[in-house]
């Protein structure tokens, strides 16, 4: 099962309703996600072939699930060929126990890292700080996470949900030497985040990356960024490691040209994103001398023995699905609680951390499917939504505790099993909604979470039945009784 | 061979037992699927390759322009401020550097410090890519090791128009995968403050391309 910062405490209706009464919150991500919504779809407008390059990601991604672990044999063997070490790790903590061991034998106190969704599922910079390792986080959005002590809330913009006023508090608060002269324009606040990260990029004895995609057939990583801390942290420091979940290898060289194509407009709806940067292994007198890599499971062998969940592994963490999530537009990343958020954090969470740990995820969504639509790699998210909620129900139905859905389900179908009882209780609805005027649901604690934020529907004062029974001779021929 | 990496393949071939693929193992390859340079509606169309690579280029805050071989240096010399300090890697033609009297060629014995301290510098390509604006560098000659290109403020790449292919795919088959590749589309730039798009962050501010014929 995978841990680690996978998941968090509570439930997402109790965050989510936290979430929606923040006002500011709805303001940020109302505004982020429509712009980026259509900058995508221009983007991606721009493709002819946009649905067959949709096809051929999913491919090259099935493909690679369907033999991972020759793929991962292969890779280890190309990477390590090239000098670089390739090291296994089940779960968090055995990830994290060979980054700080590495570490350790470094000398190094103090790490720069590239954003990197895989180290935070780890919880990495936790376990760093408790071995006495500082990390400083040198994309811009993370850290302003970092800095105010946050979690990220997005993939791609992690610190989505804060706007430039507030990101100005947290550098005039947390970077030194800044004053209260720093304005709030995005170019200044820039500006002060790459003086201050300068000095720690070139001081840097070791990094830590994750990876965008692995390549067994050459042993080639590849990380895809904007801001060109990435290119600081592979190249300047003596010692590089990444760390890079299994689902991440793809077979052939040549397949790293469709995920080019689909990732930077998927995710920044850009034709090709700033920079991308490959290596195989350690190249003399060019690059980090020690290079490292782990390769990661923490729950995806799991999600890859689920006939349906598997498919969620094909994932390139693009972003797209968040962009479009009427649900993720409104509650924002943090209401999922897991490091993944959105439509694919609902479904891969539970697929790697197991459905009962986290087992109100799957029902945050309105399965309206327009993640399905924008996935590069076409992964169905509603209907893996659908197989969890009929997993919880499964997992739910053989626990004796009784719940008042269940309840009612069972009288219901109990009811609908014989013709005798249903017309009984036909009957006694209009009667039920007369002596109640209207208030019945009043009657009724047992639904009352569910009319919270609906209008019951009122028993109606007739019935099909009763009506087709009062005008005889319309319906004759469709009496069966 | 570690007790991890034998239980995590043992757990994959387990899962392809309660979840057979459908897929074949390993995608059936494909003709790459390079995308039809198309102009966007209502621009006139790009004459060309070349021509759709500088629209490309021009479009992400870089500067670019074409050039006659014998004015290759003349241009050069125009994009660089006067007396800054500039430095091109080993193997960087020298008839394109005449008239540049600071020019320092990289050497081992540059620092990281040393490299954040040049203003400027020159480097050529391994291959470019029209329907993305990018240029990708791969350390050979004339580009220089991964940490040259990235520390100094501005970044000024010669592109040959033969260098110039079509799509992403295109650029793939051409290149190495075993020499550390960097692919460059404009400036570096963030869009992480309310999505608003500044250009230059930790990488180059500054990006100025120049084509030059054949
Ligand atoms: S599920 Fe698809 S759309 Fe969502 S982040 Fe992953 S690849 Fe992108």
């Amino acid at each position: 099962m995978g841990e680690g910062l996978l998941f968090g405490e509570g439930d997402f209706p109790t965050r989510a309703r936290h979430a929606l009464a923040d006002g500011q919150l709805r303001a940020n991500l109302g505004a982020a996600t429509t712009t980026i919504r259509e900058r995508r779809a221009a983007a991606v407008g721009e493709v002819a072939d946009w649905e067959e390059l949709r096809s051929a990601g999913a491919r090259i991604k099935d493909g690679s699930l369907a033999a991972l672990d020759e793929m991962l044999v292969d890779f280890e063997e190309k990477f390590s060929a090239s000098g670089g070490v390739v090291h296994w790790a089940r779960d968090a903590q055995e990830a994290n126990a060979i980054i700080v061991d590495l570490l350790n034998r470094s000398g190094a106190a103090e790490v720069v890292k590239v954003k990197s969704m895989t180290t935070q599922e780890i919880g990495l910079n936790e376990a760093l700080a408790e071995a006495g390792i500082v990390a400083w986080e040198t994309d811009l959005a993370e850290l302003i996470v970092q800095l105010s002590a946050d979690r990220p809330s997005h993939f791609l913009v992690p610190a989505i949900h804060r706007n430039r006023d507030e990101i100005r508090h947290i550098f005039q608060d947390h970077i030194p030497g800044i004053g209260t002269g720093l304005g709030n324009d995005p170019a200044e606040l820039t500006a002060a985040a790459r003086s201050y990260l300068r000095d720690k990029f070139l001081a840097a004895e070791v990094a830590i990356s994750g990876a965008n995609f692995a390549v067994a057939e050459t042993g080639t990583l590849g990380v895809v960024e904007s801001e060109g801390n990435g290119r600081m942290c592979l190249t300047l420091p003596r010692m590089l490691i990444s760390v890079v979940g299994v689902e991440k290898v793809v077979p052939r060289w040549e397949d790293v040209g469709t995920l080019f194509q689909l990732l930077p407009r998927s995710s920044t709806a850009e034709r090709m994103n700033p920079y991308t940067s490959t290596w195989s292994g350690v190249t003399p007198s060019d690059g980090p001398s020690e290079v490292h890599v782990v390769l990661l499971d923490n729950g995806r062998t799991n999600a890859l023995a689920d006939p349906v969940g598997k498919e969620a592994l094909r994932c390139i963490r693009c972003s797209a699905c968040l962009n479009v999530c009427p649900v993720y537009e409104r509650v924002g990343g943090h209401a999922y609680g897991s490091v993944y958020p959105g439509p694919i954090g609902a479904v891969i969470t539970p697929y790697l951390a197991g459905v009962e740990t986290v087992a109100s995820l799957p029902f945050a969504s309105t399965l309206c499917g327009a993640c399905y639509e924008v996935c590069p790699v076409k992964i169905d998210i509603p209907s893996l939504l659908v197989d969890l909620r009929a997993k919880h129900v499964a997992e739910a139905n053989r626990k004796p505790l009784r719940s008042s859905e269940k309840v009612v389900m069972s009288a219901l179908a109990w009811v609908m099993a014989d013709a005798k009882r249903w017309q009984l209780v036909n009957r006694l609805g209009p009667l039920l909604g007369k002596l109640t005027r209207y208030r019945w649901a009043r009657l009724a604690p047992l639904i009352g979470r569910w009319t919270e934020n609906r209008e019951p529907p009122v028993p109606p004062a007739h019935t099909l039945r009763n009506w087709r029974n009062n005008h005889q001779g319309l319906g004759e021929g469709m009496r069966h009784e | 061979m570690s007790e991890a990496r034998s239980e995590i393949l043992a757990r994959i071939r387990a899962a392809r037992i309660t979840a057979p693929p459908q897929a074949p193992p390993v995608a059936p390859p494909q003709a790459p699927l390079s995308v039809s340079p198309q102009a966007p509606p209502g621009a006139p169309a790009p004459v060309g390759l070349v021509g759709l690579f500088c629209e490309r280029v021009a479009h992400y805050d870089a500067t670019v322009r074409r050039v006659a071989t014998d004015s290759v240096a003349e241009n050069l010399g125009s994009l660089i401020v006067a007396g800054s300090k500039v430095v091109a890697p080993r193997g960087f033609p020298q008839q394109w550097t005449a008239g540049l009297n600071a020019l320092v060629v990289d050497g081992e014995e540059l620092t990281k410090r040393d490299l954040d301290g040049f203003a400027t510098v020159l480097s050529t390509c391994a291959v470019a890519v029209a329907e993305t604006g990018t240029v990708i560098l791969d350390g050979g000659v004339g580009q220089g090791r991964r940490a040259l290109s990235l520390l100094p403020d501005h970044h000024v790449v010669v592109v040959k128009e033969s260098q110039i292919v079509a799509g992403v795919d295109d650029a793939v088959g051409k290149l190495d995968p075993r020499k550390p590749l960097t692919w460059i589309s404009g400036p570096s730039a963030t869009a992480d403050i309310e999505l608003v798009r500044v250009r230059g962050v930790h990488g180059p501010r500054r990006l100025d391309v120049v084509v030059v014929g054949a």
